[in-house]
């Protein structure tokens, strides 16, 4: 069952991606070009979902276990640090470059694009170096 | 700052928005997980049992999304402007960065900021800064 509500969150996630347009590389980089024609359309996209996300994660906070009856896995971590703001500042900047974060990029990928499967494969890369590069510093 | 009427679409932006906020509702209710892309993905390359089932059916959602759209209306092509040498970058950066920043705009800044943590502002509130003046730079300052 968990496997049946994981796939359907991800299908109604890329659906509000596509509808709100958020899959669309171009529209993102409306968004985040201030000195340009500027289209706040993102930030109504955020809007919408918090608005959803705030009632949700609500109910989700006075449960001891979620509808089906799982542990919830929520993260606990609640430090600042370089990690935090330096790995932010490299993904805004990737983010900036291409108008891509990675759940828009999964839905062109699906939608067959080949310049969506190049960023992903080299999303991939870059969390592999991540995984290499955890590794070591624990060796 | 002029705003660009002709692109501007506010009501497809808040019912879409609605959607993915749907989404991470379901997720956290049913699976009890932040829906957060980059950690779904990032936990697919350190596999532990029990653990990859959930990670692949999300992916799966997230690609066949355009099929299930098409089913009803006609699927917007993308228009991604970046040449391949951006975009390679682009992943990389992406890649290193959300799982150095752990998450990324679905993970801080839908679910985080629906959980009203602060980690999740400072991080989103930087890849928006980064992604502002990286797109400054790059279309009002050497012009491409």
């Amino acid at each position: 069952m968990p496997i049946l509500t994981s796939l359907l969150a991800g299908l109604v996630f890329g659906l509000g991606l596509i509808l709100s347009g958020m899959a669309d590389p171009a529209k993102v980089l409306g968004f985040l070009d201030l000195a340009g024609p500027w289209d706040p359309s993102l930030a109504l996209v955020m809007a919408g979902a918090i608005a959803v996300g705030l009632v949700a994660f609500a109910l989700a906070s006075r449960r001891e276990t979620t509808l089906l009856g799982l542990s919830l896995k929520l993260p606990a971590a609640r430090h600042i640090d370089r990690r935090l703001v330096g790995g932010s500042l490299l993904f805004g900047a990737g983010w900036g470059l291409a108008g891509f974060c990675p759940g828009p990029a999964l839905v062109a990928l699906g939608m067959g694009e080949i310049k969506a499967m190049a960023f992903v494969a080299a999303m991939l890369a870059g969390m592999g170096l991540f995984e290499l590069l955890e590794r070591r510093g624990k060796a | 700052m002029n705003i660009d009427w002709n692109a501007f679409t506010p009501l497809a932006s808040l019912a879409g928005g609605a959607l993915i906020g749907l989404a991470a509702a379901l997720f956290v209710l049913f699976n009890g997980r932040i829906a957060g892309i980059s950690g779904v993905l990032g936990g697919l390359l350190r596999p532990a049992r029990g653990d990859v089932g959930w990670r692949v059916a999300f992916v799966l959602g997230l690609v066949g999304a355009p099929a299930v759209y098409a089913l009803f209306t006609a699927v917007p092509a993308p228009r991604i402007v970046a040449g391949w040498v951006a975009l390679i970058v682009a992943g990389l950066l992406v890649g290193v960065g959300t799982r150095y920043g752990a998450g990324c705009t679905s993970g801080h800044g839908v679910c985080g900021l629906s959980r009203l943590s602060p980690r999740s502002l400072v991080a989103t509130l930087t890849f928006m800064g980064a992604g502002f003046v990286t797109v400054f730079v790059l279309r009002h300052l050497v012009g491409i």
